[in-house]
């Protein structure tokens, strides 16, 4: 593989950066199940990295590991040039990474535009009781948070819904105000769990276009897990794929495609 | 302050009035524009000050005299600016359909071969970047949303806001370049250049002047008191010329404030937030609003749906009385006030109506109960008759004389005339210069004394002096018994019922009349939800054989009432089947204002057509559809034909007797 350690430029000409993150010799147990088994990888400033791998692989957890909602068994994990310790999630959310989840987490009985407010949490500085009775710093604030949420709702021309509570919308629009949260948060790194899981082919062009768009206006980088192939062939500038915990091939989606360890993984492969 | 004919150099020209408005209301809120969820708006004299930027920047790219500048977007302000920044350089702005498929922009853009293109956002630049080889002319394309641009090549390819940027830095090197073509614009300059929407055959450039806009923005201004306190919502396609006489025209000579939504789907909600004092719809926006109202008080608890039964009850009784100013009794004005407190004003407020002093409906006729409805809330609901090559107005109706079945009265300043065939002429100062680039179609238009062939027959119904269109003249043919056939009158009122959203009649040289039916997915898929009926998709609702029940009773219920009109008893439908896909202007089947193109219908579902005389009882078929972005498939279906019962003509009874 090239060295690109110093950043590279992609097909479509993007100048992707330097090392983001990089995660070092991970293994994650539970008890006696290994669910990641010696995995390093990088993720770089400004790129958009997949992590595919058959049902069971270990995808999810690798990206509970990124988000500090696990602590690996074994391994480091380094943000930015340092060793990251050990976290609370709120405090790696603090360092600029946001998230959606595989199956929807939002307050279903909040309205969008409450629930990606949420996302501005991190965010606020005035204390709970100020912002209780609506005073002194938190009023401003409230403006300028709601202005920079306004922005996001805009860019996801989701304006029509502003108001609804999110459990009276369809399925593909809940998974677009939960993007919405995430971006809410301005993160520098975005993790989207199965972001296209369960939608048609229409939701899923739109969901692809405002990945690519988040990434192209905001310059976010963003880590994704999805099953849909050519999703992730058309989206990601590199891949990561996994089998039972381990890593079994990294590179553009040519490379992986390639790979004969990855088409084994996918399609079987006799043992005689 | 009002101009005589042509006053030379003074409020002759859209910019003079925008310098006007920007002297005498200069803080009064122009624009407003609904943007990350807050109201943005603008004075007179903050609008005035962003166009003329606008116009500098034009200038600065090398816009001249008598070029053309098309407009492509939904309606914001800065697309109503650079219509007019334009107008500043002495260009004429074109404005199209932003819905339009790439090919149909091509053939606009060609035709008039604009050489600056300002569209809305990413959508329209890509539709106008592919059809650029075949509109060479276009050398500048600007653009209005930022968003999924930046990576495209900018060399001919400019932001809106960097144009006026550039034209604020330049100007003291063009100020007087501006000024002078400003001061140069007179009554007979072209103010604008609208295309029509083409029933048949290609659209054609409506070339309108100065004075065919300011003399009917005047006249219909006066007509209906409008002031610079009024509020609209400009939501209607800016390539309509509607919407050019009522956000330009109307709202420059008065001064009134333009509110443009946030975003196609906000529409309602804005509308309500907005509350406008003088509201303009197609008759299919208020029928979509009066089929939700229906649909959520089908779903409201037994108080609320008896409370609203009974007021609407009294409204309807004497709800128009009261707004026509006729004698009502001081019992029912009081069971009206309280309906008023419980139920309309409510309703009104949920509607974005509780503000409207004038509101207007065109384009199709609108159903009786539609009409009824709303003019029996207390809103002033009026019908005129108009056309783009009128600039708009032909007749309408003066406040106090409303009906459904007329469109009123010729308007102040037209004059109208039956020609013995029953086409409607007439000839006012707004009537259109020419068809661009067109002559043989405006010498077949227009004579040389300025009288206007609308293609459409009516009559003047004597005592009240009120206009009644019946069809399209050329639509209007002969059964093979010789009887009238008027398709349009039977579709009219099939369209009535919520069920049904579109129909097309066929008949013209036969001996029966049959139809084409387009459900409406909104009220018949709340109906099949109710009565527990399942399906899948369009097309299965389409062909359940209730729903075809349903429509079968309608169709027989149109043809007793057409069977009581003399002249027209022969145009019973006696076959009809149910349409498996929406007719879709994508498709060419409908205009871009969602007129039926009977040809076009007639030649793609010919074997429909044959299957509907012959007999048969069911039809298989495969349809090619367009998709939104040009991409093409088809769907197949096997269609049912039912029959449906005719009624005896009334005249023909009475002779047999």
């Amino acid at each position: 593989m090239k060295d690109m350690s110093e950043g590279y430029t992609t097909a479509d000409g993007r100048k992707i950066g330097g090392t983001m993150m990089e995660m070092k010799n991970i293994t994650l147990r539970f008890g006696g199940v290994v669910a990641i088994k010696d995995i390093s990888f990088d993720i770089r400033e400004g790129e958009i990295r997949a992590i595919i791998g058959p049902n069971g692989a270990g995808k999810s957890s690798m990206l509970n590991v990124i988000s500090g909602f696990y602590i690996p068994s074994e391994g480091e994990v380094w943000f930015h040039g340092s060793k990251r310790p050990q976290m609370k999630p709120y405090q790696v959310a603090q360092q600029g990474i946001a998230r959606t989840f595989q199956n929807i987490a939002l307050f279903k009985g909040m309205s969008t535009l409450d629930n990606m407010m949420t996302g501005r949490m991190t965010r606020m500085k005035s204390s709970m009781a100020q912002q209780a009775m609506w005073w002194g710093k938190a009023q401003k604030e409230e403006s300028e948070h709601r202005e920079a949420v306004e922005k996001i709702i805009d860019f996801l021309e989701i304006q029509a819904i502003r108001k609804t509570p999110v459990g009276r919308l369809p399925y593909g629009l809940q998974k677009r105000v939960e993007l919405g949260r995430a971006l809410a948060a301005e993160p520098k790194l975005l993790l989207l769990d199965e972001p296209m899981a369960g939608m048609n082919v229409e939701e899923k062009e739109d969901m692809s276009r405002f990945i690519l768009d988040v990434n192209d206006e905001f310059g976010t980088t963003i880590a994704l897990i999805e099953h849909d192939m050519g999703v992730v062939m058309d989206l990601s500038d590199r891949v990561v794929v996994m089998d039972y915990g381990k890593k079994i091939g990294d590179g553009t989606p040519d490379e992986v495609r390639n790979n004969q360890d990855v088409i084994d993984a996918y399609l079987g492969v006799s043992h005689d | 302050m009002a101009p005589e004919k042509t006053p030379a150099g003074e409020l002759c020209s859209v910019p003079a009035l925008l310098a006007r408005n920007a002297r005498v209301h200069g803080a009064s809120t122009a624009y407003r524009e609904k943007e990350f969820g807050i109201w943005q708006s603008w004075t007179w004299i903050a609008a005035a000050e962003e166009i003329r930027a606008m116009a500098l920047g034009f200038l600065a790219l090398g816009l001249e005299r008598g070029d053309f500048v098309a407009i492509i977007g939904r309606n914001r302000p800065a697309h109503y600016w650079s219509m007019i920044a334009a107008q500043m350089c002495g260009a004429i702005p074109v404005p199209l359909y932003q819905d339009a498929a790439a090919d149909e922009m091509a053939y606009v853009l060609e035709h008039c071969g604009a050489r600056f293109v300002v569209c809305g956002d990413q959508e329209q630049v890509d539709k106008v970047l592919e059809v650029h080889d075949r509109a060479p002319a276009i050398e500048q394309v600007l653009y209005n949303d930022k968003r999924g641009l930046r990576k495209y090549d900018h060399t001919n390819l400019n932001w809106l806001h960097d144009i006026q940027a550039e034209g604020r830095a330049a100007h003291t090197r063009l100020e007087t370049e501006l000024d002078a073509r400003i001061a140069e614009l007179t009554y007979d300059h072209t103010c604008v250049m609208l295309y029509t929407s083409g029933t048949t055959g290609k659209p054609k450039g409506v070339v309108l002047s100065n004075r065919n806009i300011i003399e009917t923005a005047k006249a219909s201004s006066a007509f209906d008191h409008l002031t610079d306190k009024d509020e609209v919502l400009a939501y209607l396609p800016m390539a309509w010329v509607g919407d050019f006489i009522f956000s330009i025209g109307q709202a420059m000579w008065t001064g009134f404030c333009v509110n443009c939504p946030e975003s196609a789907e906000t529409m309602m909600t804005d509308l309500r937030e907005i509350g406008p004092t003088y509201y303009f719809a197609p008759p299919r926006v208020f029928e979509g609003q009066l089929t939700n109202v229906m649909i959520r008080m089908e779903d409201a608890g037994r108080f609320k749906k008896r409370l609203f039964d009974h007021y609407m009850a009294v409204a309807r009784r004497v709800g128009p009385d009261i707004l026509d100013g006729k004698p009502v009794s001081g019992m029912d004005r009081f069971r009206y006030w309280l309906g008023d407190k419980f139920v309309y004003g409510p309703l009104k407020n949920t509607l974005g109506f509780s503000n409207v002093r004038v509101g207007y409906t065109a384009g199709e006729a609108i159903g009786p109960e539609i009409f009824d409805f709303y003019r029996s809330l207390g809103i002033n609901l009026k019908q005129l008759y108009g056309q783009t090559e009128a600039g708009v107005f032909i007749t309408q109706q003066p406040d106090g004389q409303v009906r459904s079945d007329t469109v009123g009265v010729p308007s102040p300043g037209v004059e109208v005339r039956i020609a013995d065939n029953g086409e409607v002429f007439y000839r006012s100062p707004g009537v259109f210069v020419e068809y661009y680039k067109n002559p043989e179609s405006t010498a077949s238009t227009k004579d040389a004394e300025g009288w206007v062939a609308t293609g459409d027959a009516g009559f003047f119904e004597e005592g009240t002096g009120h206009l009644r269109i019946i069809d399209r003249a050329k639509d209007v043919g002969k059964m093979a018994d010789g009887s009238l056939f008027a398709p349009k009158y039977v579709e009219n009122k099939l369209k009535f019922y919520p069920d049904i959203l579109e129909a097309v009649v066929f008949g013209s040289g036969r001996d029966t009349c049959t139809a084409f039916i387009n459900i409406d997915l909104t009220a018949v898929g709340n109906w099949a939800e109710r009565n527990n009926i399942a399906y899948a998709s369009y097309q299965e609702l389409a062909g359940h054989p209730r729903v075809l029940d349903t429509i079968q009773s309608h169709i027989e219920e149109v043809n007793r009432s057409v069977a009581e009109d003399p002249m027209l008893s022969g145009c019973q439908v006696h076959r009809f089947l149910i349409l498996h896909k929406e007719l879709d202007a994508d498709d060419g089947e409908l205009t871009r204002t969602r007129k039926v193109r009977r040809n076009i219908i007639a030649e793609k579902f010919d074997d429909l057509i044959n299957a509907l005389y012959n007999g048969s009882e069911t039809v298989f078929t495969e349809t090619e559809v367009t998709y939104e972005d040009g991409r093409k498939g088809s769907i197949k279906a096997t269609l049912t034909i039912r029959d449906a019962a005719v009624s005896e003509p009334q005249h023909k009874r009475m002779a047999a007797e």
